[in-house]
């Protein structure tokens, strides 16, 4: 019953209006949504057009909402408020996909599954399969948003990619996947905004290792918005490896809802993005549930790394085990917020956060920001937060056993790296996350 | 093993060093010839430790005054990652914790580093691994260390034998151990000074920093010196670490105070 195409295509919007009211302007949005025109019938289009309606109210965060305080959104504005044309990036140099990896390339054109070969235990969902299962769990939720369509006064980022999306990936997992799974794009040098919409079923006991790849060269924008969906006792390992340049940005919006004896975890490696924001949002919605996340990003010359997550446990005996990691250099800025939210059903939570931030230059700048609403009263919930230099007697000690300041600067770095690198899903490898992280690898064309 | 024609391998002169402006070392005279085993003890802040640490090159101390000669070469010219490849080594006190980093690796890398000063090949991965379980039979250590992160949730004797290890493994002409008998307990003790004494020989020295005489009793040390006051104070043969602790350090004082009055080179 799998249909051949998700989504319908939405016929490449004529553009109406003229953008670039100017860089920075509060108009990016709004250019952005004239150029991209209401498409006609597309999956989940109802929704789309709801997102497409909020976004016009909202057309561009600034630092005057709070949750945009610290990050300064210029280097969006500064992109061209069209979408990227499909194969404009042309043709893409990718690394062949470690073995046992089934590779679903994301350019916003052409059909993602086209070619690709669905491992057993995945299919893609049809689109009034997914219309029916937004509206069910819309009403569950009391006629609020659910799955498949953000909330108009929610996440900006998932508000822009549902609204401008021409299409959207949507997949069905049942049972233990044991080829992994891995949703790439890459940009290239292509100057515009591509926006990823992916959404993703985890049926009760499924196991899935998903790893998301995105890279851009040039001045672009990559919104995504995965939705996923983690049945009981089911178990999502979820990677994410982001490599941007100067003029690119990423925004991505993950809202996973994770059902009771579910596991999900996360970890992501980012860096080089003149701005990026992730924002892993994990509901438990009865709690029982397990979420572990891992996050490392590096912000140098002037970039800005920004990660925003939020858990919530909607029930009791949920469990978090929170890890976010950050080396700001250069200019660079680095920003991480990380909510917890245990609200009084949430008994017998267990929540630890952790924030370890590496600062290596005078020029650079760390605001991190646990921030901790408890309700419950009988819970372990544990957080901090450090921002350090290289360690002077690590480097003197390395140094003491001939290993030069440089090398032993790069040991302790890679050191810092390895506790969030060696949980990425083993299709990691072949993008050499360290390498990015250090910035090793020689520029890409 | 004291040999008056072995070769002089450290000769500190009138060393005055200081951390954070605030003197530590006010004049250190000491010379180590090749086979000797030398014991420097004194009080909590007699600057036993910061002699160590300006030996290896500690970027927080400044050296002020006087010089050290290593096999004739002048060693403050040089970085701690230089000193260490000519055959310097630093056994620390508080052995360094490095997360993420693997003890096998970061031992591959050092010794790789002191194996191409000495003229040596570098060793690969397997030719490494040989010779690192081959090395740590000489301090009874658990494989499984190597696979951990450098000193990382070990415990203080663990962190000592990694200390004597990598001392086995950089095959050093001056090893200098700082407090390496403290923390431990007394089977520690016997095999980490076991290997210490495995690897003295006629062609090298050590230099022990301490506080106790119960590491004297498993390395016997050709001198012993009496610190105090950023000083070396007196020095004698092993009988002299018997003395101290049979007579506790009060006598330094009331030398220190002559010395005050009326200021004589010793040593």
């Amino acid at each position: 019953m799998a249909a051949p195409s998700l989504s319908s295509a939405v016929p490449a919007a004529v553009p109406t209006a003229r953008p670039a009211a100017g860089a920075g302007s509060s108009r990016w949005g709004t250019a952005l949504l004239e150029a991209v025109g209401l498409g006609p019938e597309a999956a989940l289009e109802p929704a789309r057009q709801r997102a497409w309606r909020g976004l016009a109210e909202r057309p561009l965060p600034s630092r005057h909402d709070e949750a945009w305080r610290f990050t300064d959104t210029t280097a969006m504005a500064a992109i061209a408020p069209q979408l990227l044309a499909a194969g404009a990036a042309g043709p893409l140099a990718l690394p062949p996909a470690a073995a046992g990896v089934v590779r679903i390339v994301l350019d916003g054109g052409e059909d993602p599954l086209a070619g690709v070969s669905l491992p057993a235990g995945i299919e893609a969902i049809p689109a009034e399969e997914l219309e029916a299962l937004r509206l069910q769990e819309a009403a569950a939720a009391g006629g609020g948003a659910g799955w498949g369509e953000p909330e108009a006064g929610g996440s900006w980022i998932g508000l822009l990619a549902a609204a401008v999306a021409p299409r959207l990936l949507a997949l069905r997992v049942r049972g233990a996947v044991a080829p992994g799974l891995e949703l790439v794009s890459d940009s290239g040098a292509a100057a515009g905004v591509l926006p990823l919409r992916v959404l993703l079923l985890l049926e009760p006991g499924a196991e899935l290792e998903l790893l998301q790849v995105h890279r851009a060269a040039g001045a672009s924008l990559t919104a995504v918005l995965l939705e996923a969906r983690i049945g009981a006792g089911a178990k999502l390992r979820h990677g994410l490896v982001a490599q941007g340049a100067a003029a690119s940005v990423l925004l991505a919006d993950l809202a996973v809802r994770q059902e009771p004896g579910s596991e999900y975890s996360f970890s992501s490696a980012v860096a080089g993005w003149a701005l990026s924001r992730l924002q892993p949002r994990v509901l438990q919605g009865a709690g029982a549930a397990t979420t572990r996340l891992r996050a490392l990003q590096r912000c140098d010359q002037r970039q800005i790394a920004d990660h925003h997550s939020q858990v919530r446990f909607d029930g009791p005996e949920g469990e978090l085990d929170q890890l976010h990691k950050a080396i700001a250099a250069g200019a660079g800025r680095s920003v991480f917020n990380g909510a917890v939210e245990v609200p009084r059903a949430a008994q017998r939570t267990n929540a630890v956060q952790l924030s370890r931030s590496l600062l290596l230059s005078d020029r650079a700048r760390i605001d991190t920001k646990p921030q901790l609403e408890i309700v419950a009263d009988d819970v372990k919930c544990a957080h901090g937060a450090t921002v350090t230099r290289l360690q002077q007697e690590e480097l003197f000690y390395l140094q003491s056993r001939g290993i030069d300041a440089a090398a032993a600067g790069t040991l302790l770095l890679r050191g810092f790296c390895a506790e969030v690198l060696r949980e990425l899903p083993a299709a990691a490898a072949v993008w050499q996350p360290l390498a990015m992280l250090l910035a090793e690898e020689a520029p890409r064309p | 093993m004291i040999r008056p024609d072995a070769p002089l391998l450290l000769e500190i002169c009138d060393l005055h060093a200081s951390v954070d402006d605030q003197p530590i070392l006010h004049g250190v005279n000491l010379s180590i010839r090749a086979g000797e085993i030398h014991a420097v003890m004194g009080r909590n802040g007699s600057g036993k430790s910061t002699l160590s640490k300006v030996l290896a090159g500690h970027p927080a101390y400044r050296v002020s005054a006087g010089s050290v000669l290593y096999r004739g070469e002048d060693l403050l010219a040089l970085d701690p990652e230089q000193r260490a490849r000519r055959g310097v080594f630093l056994g620390f006190q508080y052995p360094v914790e490095i997360p993420g980093v693997s003890n096998l690796e970061f031992l591959r890398v050092a010794t790789n580093a002191r194996r191409l000063e000495q003229g040596h090949e570098e060793l690969d991965t397997f030719a490494f691994e040989d010779l690192v379980r081959e090395r740590l039979e000489l301090v009874k250590m658990d494989p499984a260390f190597l696979e951990r992160s450098v000193n990382e949730g070990f415990s203080g004797g663990e962190k000592k034998r990694n200390e004597i290890l990598q001392m086995a493994l950089l095959d050093p002409l001056v090893a200098i151990l700082d407090e390496t008998d403290s923390g431990l307990d007394i089977d520690a003790l016997r095999i980490v000074a076991g290997g210490v004494n495995q690897l003295a020989s006629p062609d090298n020295a050590t230099l022990l920093i301490t506080h106790y005489q119960r590491l004297l009793d498993v390395i016997t040390p050709d001198y012993v010196h009496v610190m105090a006051a950023g000083r070396i104070l007196r020095t004698g043969g092993k009988e002299l670490a018997l003395e101290l602790e049979d007579r506790g350090y009060d006598w330094v004082d009331a030398e220190l105070a002559a010395l005050a009055q009326a200021p004589v080179e010793v040593g």
